[in-house]
C-alpha cells in the first residue's frame, strides 16, 4: 500500500480505461465523447510507460507515436463534427440518425 | 539541520539545489525568483512608460515620485483598490481561474533558467522542451478568459490571440530545435574549428551555455549566419508569442479594447499584466541561453587573462555607479524651487542607494559571485529593451498580415536554417 | 527525499486525475469536461516524470495539454449551443453500460493478479541508474530501431491536416 509498485500505476491505468469507456458509452454530446476517446489513450499511454519502466525504452517510444496519433485524430475527428454541425445545428450523438430506415 | 542547509554552500557541491536534492535552497531560490520577478515587472512597468515617452519626445511620469520613480507603486496600489467586477452571466470557475493559469505557466517556466552554472532551481534534462510546453498552457488560459467573460470582444480578442500564440510557437520550436542541434555539432568544412570539442547534444538549459563554454563561441555565432538567423527567427517569434507590438492586435485598445482581458478589473487584470512581463522575461532567458551564452561574458577567449577578467569583473559595481551618477546629475538639474524639495531629496536618495549597491559589488566576495547573475540578467535587459523599442517603432500588423509572417515566412525559413544547420555540421 | 515522497506524490496526482476523469464524464457544460481533461493530463504528465519518463512527460505538456486541448476549446466555442446543456445529458444505454464497464475493469485487474509476472509487478522497481540523458536514449532507439514508423508517423500527420481542412471547409 505505501510502496508503491508497478501494479499501482496498472490498476489507475485500468481506472481511467472505465471512466473512458463509460463517458464514450453512456454520454450524449459528441465533444464530451471524443474527450473521453482521450482519456482512453491516456490510459493506454500510462500502462505503456508504467511497462517502460520495469523492461526498456520501447514503452516510452510507443507512447511518443500514441500521443502523435490521437493528436491526428483529435484533428479529423473534430473536423467531421464541424462539418456534421454546420448541416443538423446539433452536437448530440443519437440524432445522427441519417441513415435509419 | 543547521548542517542540512549549511552542506549545501560546501564549495564541493556542484549542481543545483534540485540536482543535489537539498529541499531548502530550492525553496530559497524560489522565493528569490519570486522577489525578483517581481521588482523586474515593477521595473519594466516604470521603464517602458518612460523610455516609450522619450521616443517620442514627450516626458511621461514625472509627478508622482523623482522622474515618476513611484508611479508603478501608485499603479499597484489603484489596482489593488478598484472593484472586482465579475459580469452576471460569466462563468464564475472559469472566470476566477483563467489569470490564475497565465501567472502559474508564467511564473512556472524560472524553474529552469540558469543564471548561474549552478544557480539554477532545478536542470531538469528537459529545460528546454519543459520552458516551451508551460509557456504553450498560458494559451489555454488565455482561450479561458475569453470564453468566460461572455462578451463579444473578448471571445474576438481570446481567439485572435491564441491563433497567434499557437502558430508562433511552431516558429520558436524549429529555432529552438536548431539551437539544440549546434550543441552536439562541431563545423565541417569553412565552419570547421579544430581545437574546439564539442559535447553530446542536450536540452538542458545549463548543459546548452556549457557546451557553448566548451566550443568556445556564443550560438548566434556559429555556422555564421545561421545562428543570427535563427536567432532573429526566435526574436520575431517572441515577441508574437507574448502579444507584444507590433504584433499586439489581440490586445490593442483602438481594435478591441482591450481584448481577452477587457472584462477583467483591479487585481485579476493586474494578474495578466503579470504575467505578459514575465513570459516576456522567460522567452527572453531562453534566447539568451540558447545564443547569447548564458551567463558566460563576452570575450572568454580572445580577451583572456587575468587583467581582462579583472576588467569584465569591475562591470557590475560600475554599472550601478553610472546609474547613481546619472541619478545626481538629474538631482542638479531639478528645479530649485521649495515645492521640488521632497523630490530633489528623493532623487538624491535613491542615487545614493544605488551608488551604496555599486559599491557593495566592488568588494571581492561578492564580485566574484555576481558575475554570472549580472551577465545573464544584463544580456535580458537588452532584450527588454528590445521589447520597448519595438512597441515605439513599429505599426501593428494586421491579423491576417500577422499569420501569413508566421507561417508562410517564419516557418520555411526555419526548415531551412535547421536543414542547413544539420548540413553545416555533418557533411 | 526520493522514497519518502513517493506514494504521497502518486496518491496525489492519481486521485487529482480520477477526479479530472470523473468531472470530464459528468459535467453538463463542455468547457468544464475540458478543463478537467487538461487537469487529468497534467496529472499524468507529473506521473510519467515519477516513472523516469521526463521525455514523455514533456512532449504529454507540449502535445496534448497545450495543442489538443486548445483545439478541443476552439471548436467547443464554435459548436457550442445553449440548448444543449439543457437538454438529457446521458442517453439510454447507461444502465448497461455502466456494469459491463465496470465488469470489463474488473476482468482487467483479474489478469493482472492473476498473471505470471506478478511478482515483478509487485516488487520495488529497480533504481535508474541515468535518468540525465533520457532523451538521448529515446531518440537513440526512435531514431535507430523505429525509424520507419516515424517516418509514417508524419505522413500520418500530413494526411491529418489535409482531412481535417477538407473537412472544415464549406464548400470543398
Amino acid at each position: 500500500m505505501f510502496q508503491i509498485s508497478i501494479l499501482h500505476y496498472l490498476v489507475l491505468a485500468s481506472a481511467l480505461f472505465v471512466l473512458g469507456t463509460i463517458g464514450v458509452l453512456t454520454r450524449r454530446n459528441v465533444v464530451i465523447v471524443l474527450m473521453s476517446i482521450e482519456l482512453i489513450l491516456n490510459a493506454v499511454n500510462l500502462n505503456l510507460v508504467a511497462f517502460s519502466r520495469i523492461w526498456d525504452l520501447n514503452g516510452q517510444v510507443f507512447t511518443i507515436f500514441v500521443i502523435t496519433d490521437a493528436a491526428a485524430e483529435a484533428a479529423v475527428g473534430l473536423g467531421i463534427l464541424i462539418a456534421f454541425f454546420r448541416n443538423k445545428e446539433t452536437v448530440n450523438v443519437d440524432e445522427v440518425d441519417l441513415l435509419k430506415w | 539541520m543547521l548542517q542540512y542547509i549549511t552542506s549545501y554552500l560546501d564549495p564541493n557541491t556542484k549542481g543545483t539545489p534540485g540536482d543535489v536534492g537539498n529541499i531548502f535552497w530550492a525553496f530559497v531560490y524560489i522565493v528569490l525568483i519570486f522577489l525578483g520577478l517581481s521588482v523586474a515587472v515593477i521595473a519594466m512597468n516604470w521603464l517602458e512608460r518612460k523610455i516609450l515617452a522619450h521616443m517620442q519626445i514627450r516626458l511621461g511620469p514625472m509627478r508622482v515620485g523623482p522622474h515618476g520613480l513611484l508611479q508603478p507603486i501608485a499603479d499597484a496600489i489603484k489596482l489593488l483598490i478598484k472593484e472586482d467586477i465579475m459580469p452576471t452571466e460569466a462563468d464564475k470557475l472559469v472566470f476566477w481561474a483563467a489569470p490564475l493559469i497565465v501567472v502559474i505557466t508564467a511564473f512556472t517556466t524560472f524553474i529552469v533558467v540558469p543564471f548561474g552554472p549552478s544557480h539554477a532551481v532545478t536542470d531538469m534534462n528537459i529545460g528546454v522542451l519543459f520552458m516551451l510546453g508551460v509557456s504553450s498552457l498560458s494559451v489555454l488560459g488565455v482561450v479561458m478568459a475569453g470564453w468566460a467573460s461572455n462578451s463579444h470582444y473578448p471571445l474576438m480578442g481570446a481567439l485572435r490571440s491564441s491563433a497567434q500564440m499557437v502558430s508562433y510557437e511552431v516558429a520558436m520550436g524549429l529555432a529552438v530545435v536548431s539551437a539544440v542541434l549546434m550543441t552536439s555539432l562541431s563545423g565541417i568544412g569553412i565552419y570547421a574549428t579544430g581545437s574546439a570539442s564539442t559535447g553530446t547534444g542536450t536540452l538542458s538549459m545549463i548543459g546548452i551555455v556549457q557546451s557553448q563554454m566548451m566550443q568556445q563561441t556564443w550560438f548566434a555565432f556559429k555556422f555564421f549566419p545561421l545562428g543570427l538567423i535563427a536567432l532573429f527567427i526566435f526574436a520575431v517569434a517572441m515577441v508574437a508569442e507574448t502579444n507584444r507590438a507590433p504584433f499586439d492586435l489581440p490586445e490593442a485598445e483602438s481594435e478591441l479594447t482591450a481584448g481577452f482581458h477587457t472584462e477583467y478589473s483591479g487585481f485579476r487584470w493586474s494578474l495578466f499584466f503579470l504575467a505578459e512581463y514575465s513570459a516576456m522575461i522567460a522567452v527572453s532567458s531562453i534566447a539568451v541561453t540558447l545564443w547569447l551564452g548564458g551567463w558566460l561574458r563576452p570575450f572568454p577567449n580572445w580577451l583572456s587573462g587575468e587583467t581582462w577578467d579583472m576588467v569584465f569583473a569591475l562591470f557590475p559595481g560600475l554599472t550601478f555607479l553610472v546609474l547613481a551618477g546619472i541619478c545626481f546629475f538629474s538631482t542638479m538639474r531639478m528645479p530649485k524651487h521649495r515645492y521640488f524639495r521632497v523630490q530633489t531629496i528623493g532623487l538624491a536618495g535613491f542615487g545614493a542607494a544605488l551608488a551604496v549597491i555599486g559599491l557593495a559589488l566592488f568588494v571581492p566576495p561578492v564580485r566574484d559571485r555576481i558575475q554570472d547573475i549580472y551577465w545573464f540578467v544584463a544580456k535580458v535587459a537588452v532584450f527588454m529593451y528590445l521589447y520597448i523599442w519595438y512597441r515605439g517603432t513599429f505599426p501593428r500588423y494586421r491579423f491576417d498580415q500577422l499569420m501569413k509572417v508566421g507561417w508562410k515566412v517564419l516557418l520555411p525559413v526555419g526548415l531551412g536554417v535547421l536543414i542547413l544547420t544539420a548540413v553545416a555540421g555533418v557533411f | 527525499m526520493q522514497l519518502v515522497a513517493t506514494p504521497f506524490f502518486f496518491y496525489l496526482l492519481s486521485g487529482l486525475s480520477l477526479l479530472g476523469g470523473v468531472l470530464v464524464i459528468t459535467r453538463r457544460n463542455p468547457v468544464h469536461s475540458a478543463l478537467a481533461l487538461i487537469l487529468t493530463l497534467l496529472a499524468l504528465a507529473g506521473i510519467y516524470l515519477m516513472l523516469y519518463a521526463p521525455f514523455v512527460a514533456g512532449v504529454q505538456i507540449i502535445l496534448y495539454a497545450g495543442g489538443i486541448m486548445v483545439l478541443f476549446l476552439f471548436v467547443i466555442m464554435l459548436v457550442s449551443i445553449e440548448k444543449a446543456e439543457k437538454e438529457r445529458q446521458f442517453n439510454k444505454l447507461w444502465l448497461v453500460g455502466i456494469p459491463a464497464t465496470f465488469a470489463f475493469g474488473t476482468v482487467i485487474v483479474y489478469i493482472f493478479t492473476r498473471s505470471k509476472i506478478l511478482p515483478v509487478l509487485l516488487k520495488k522497481p529497480a533504481p535508474v541508474l541515468l535518468e540525465s540523458n533520457n532523451t538521448q536514449q529515446v531518440g537513440l532507439v526512435l531514431f535507430g530501431n523505429y525509424v520507419l514508423a516515424f517516418e509514417i508517423a508524419s505522413l500520418l500527420l500530413l494526411v491529418a491536416i489535409v482531412g481535417a481542412v477538407v473537412m472544415a471547409k464549406k464548400r470543398i
